[in-house]
């Protein structure tokens, strides 16, 4: 029965970093950069929620609400004054401009609520659900986390294939150049992406709080690199991939943690990815491109 | 006499600026003008300085992306912690341990270097950098968990906890898991950091000067019409990875030597993108620009205490500014309008045709 309590903890957490994944997978996709930024929008959706139920009263709903809205607005904002600006510019000046995002919202974050963690209360309140005599315990976190990912998963993969705005995604992730020359607006096809990852990112920083409840300003930054790993495990750029990479990831993760050491789980996440990238160069799902001469 | 290549004055060029900057520092220093926390940064910026001209060999001069550069770098400070520690009561003086001990810390992070390039320098592109990112992660975690002690009979190593020992008499914990490397004698200074900057610059400006390293570049520029006229590409790169994870390595133990206490953690991924930004603000490539850039950005914090809790926050402004500006063509533009106008401000009451207007339509 241990083993399907910790399937189930693997696949609660793997649905956090698929969920945080997603957007990173979206923005990598269609801007075609790293966002390293998107981790630390996790940390402020968490912090965001967190001021909602803390301090003005108001129910959990609500406090999604706020931070997804806070967020997106964030996204935007980020895109449209860090990162348009580079359009065109070399990716590393882009990526480094991402980290100095990073560091600006952590730095923020840490005048504005100071480096003192603050306990979370979780936005969920179902009870845990116990199973077979005992033995086997769901908490509600689990439940939500999963419904969560794989409701945000469909929408999302209808989005990009039944809607306008999803079709324009998918045009300029092919091909920028040849979508601009086809009426499609650039920039405003970028900011939505931004927009949409930037509400998962709340969303995924709300369920981690949850399980985890600690919130501090470097709350961000491991599930941020996880869960990036997790997009490339799934082969970049892919949404489904992303989703298994997530999923993947969280249950190596608490296998590792159950069976081989706590310490060393970290590194074994990490020696599976190389092992994966070995094997399959482009991530489990990712599309091979060919080279041309 | 037979004139001077290009190449070559630049090359002495750099290291006539180091010595020159060295000199300046030194007199300060023995006149007693620098502030303690200035005078502390010293060290610091000299390993910051290597580790920048040793990552542009990979990053800039190779052209792959690396974040793991501070893994290295652990590596390093870790192997030569050791050395130092089991040296300590050989007689030896200062100088020649700290020496050995970062050419040993050199030699460890090499083979790690070569170790890891082999399997990752198959990927390409922002796949390798995720892979170094992983190696630099899996590297800090193993440290975190390992248990080393030096007495009498030798070195002992664990990797669960330094109870199980047994040490004779005068045996010592060196290297204390999660807690770190703990009462390391200093043995750093500024000199020898300056030496070690010389010896980075020696090593990668000979590089860059061969016949390898204009095979790296060209491996750089264009891979496939690199490997179609013979060139080896992946020994290039290997070559390239392996010669700065040793210079990492090297920076790595000095940097230890300069504390008395150093963990794990401190290596981390962000001292990896530490060391990128001032690679990419320096210039991809561009050996001088990175020492330039790891000297002012190491500084900047620093000289930024004024603003106390505000440093960090203007440090990251400053670095997405100085993005923007090296790299957004629109606010080129921008910045050269103002400075025209400016310009034309000054010269229009001299040049008498526009009166004192002056104008943007020149």
């Amino acid at each position: 029965m241990s083993v399907l309590n910790n399937l189930i903890g693997g696949l609660s957490l793997g649905s956090v970093y698929a969920i945080i994944a997603l957007g990173y997978t979206m923005v990598y996709g269609i801007a075609k950069m790293l966002n390293f930024a998107h981790g630390d929008v996790i940390m402020i959706g968490g912090y965001m929620c967190f001021c909602a139920m803390q301090y003005l009263g108001l129910p959990p709903v609500v406090g999604i609400l706020i931070a997804m809205v806070v967020c997106t607005v964030l996204g935007v904002l980020i895109e449209s004054l860090a990162y348009r600006p580079l359009r065109g510019a070399p990716s590393l000046a882009v990526l480094i401009t991402a980290i100095g995002v990073s560091y600006y919202l952590q730095n923020a974050a840490l005048l504005i609520w100071s480096s003192n963690p603050k306990s979370f209360t979780s936005v969920v309140a179902l009870e845990p659900i116990q199973l077979a005599a005992g033995r086997l315990t769901v908490t509600g976190e689990a439940i939500v986390t999963i419904i969560a990912a794989v409701v945000i998963m469909t929408a999302l993969t209808i989005f990009t294939s039944r809607t306008k705005m999803g079709k324009a995604m998918r045009a300029v992730s092919e091909d920028r150049g040849a979508a601009q020359l086809m009426g499609i607006n650039i920039n405003r096809t970028i900011s939505m992406t931004f927009a949409i990852g930037a509400a998962l990112a709340a969303i995924a920083g709300v369920l981690y709080c949850s399980a985890y409840p600690t919130l501090s300003p470097t709350t961000g930054s491991l599930p941020g690199i996880k869960a990036f790993t997790a997009a490339v495990f799934g082969g970049i750029g892919s949404i489904p991939g992303a989703m298994l990479g997530g999923i993947l990831l969280g249950i190596i993760e608490i296998f590792s943690n159950a069976y081989i050491s706590t310490q060393l789980s970290d590194a074994i996440v990490f020696a599976v990815l190389i092992i994966v990238l070995l094997i399959k160069p482009t991530g489990l799902l990712g599309k091979k491109i060919r080279e041309k001469v | 006499m037979k004139k001077l290549s290009k190449n070559t004055v630049y090359n002495l060029s750099t290291y006539g600026i180091v010595i020159v900057a060295y000199l300046i520092v030194q007199g300060i220093v023995l006149a007693g003008g620098l502030s303690n926390q200035i005078r502390g940064q010293l060290v610091p910026i000299c390993v910051y300085i290597s580790l920048a001209i040793s990552l542009n060999l990979v990053s800039g001069v190779s052209g792959e992306l690396s974040l793991g550069h501070a893994g290295f770098m652990s590596v390093g400070a870790f192997s030569g912690v050791i050395v130092a520690a089991a040296l300590r009561d050989s007689g030896m003086g200062g100088v020649p341990i700290l020496i050995i001990s970062m050419i040993v810390g050199g030699v460890i992070s090499g083979i790690a270097g070569l170790i890891i390039g082999i399997p990752v320098l198959r990927l390409r592109g922002d796949y390798l950098a995720i892979v170094t990112l992983a190696f630099g992660e899996i590297i800090k975690n193993i440290i975190n968990n390992l248990y080393v002690a030096v007495d009498a009979r030798g070195l002992h190593f664990s990797m669960t906890s330094a109870d199980g020992f047994n040490l004779s008499e005068g045996g010592r914990v060196v290297i204390n898991g999660p807690m770190g490397a703990t009462g390391i004698t200093k043995l750093a200074s500024f000199t020898m950091g300056v030496v070690l900057i010389i010896f980075t610059l020696f090593v990668v400006l000979g590089t860059i000067n061969s016949r390898h390293g204009r095979a790296i570049m060209a491996a750089r520029d264009n891979r496939i019409a690199a490997d179609s006229v013979g060139i080896s590409v992946t020994r290039c790169k290997l070559l390239a990875f392996t010669v700065a994870a040793v210079l990492a390595g090297m920076a790595g133990a000095l940097y230890a030597m300069n504390y008395s206490t150093v963990a794990a953690k401190k290596f981390d991924f962000n001292t990896s993108i530490l060391i990128l930004v001032f690679v990419v603000l320096g210039g991809m490539g561009n050996i001088r620009g990175s020492i330039i850039a790891a000297a002012i950005l190491t500084l900047l914090p620093e000289l930024l205490r004024s603003v106390a809790d505000y440093r960090m926050l203007v440090y990251a402004i400053v670095l997405i500014l100085v993005m923007l500006a090296r790299n957004s063509t629109v606010l080129k533009n921008y910045i050269n309008n103002v400075v025209n106008g400016i310009v034309s401000r000054i010269k229009a009451p001299f040049s008498g045709r526009n009166g004192g207007k002056g104008g943007a339509s020149e």
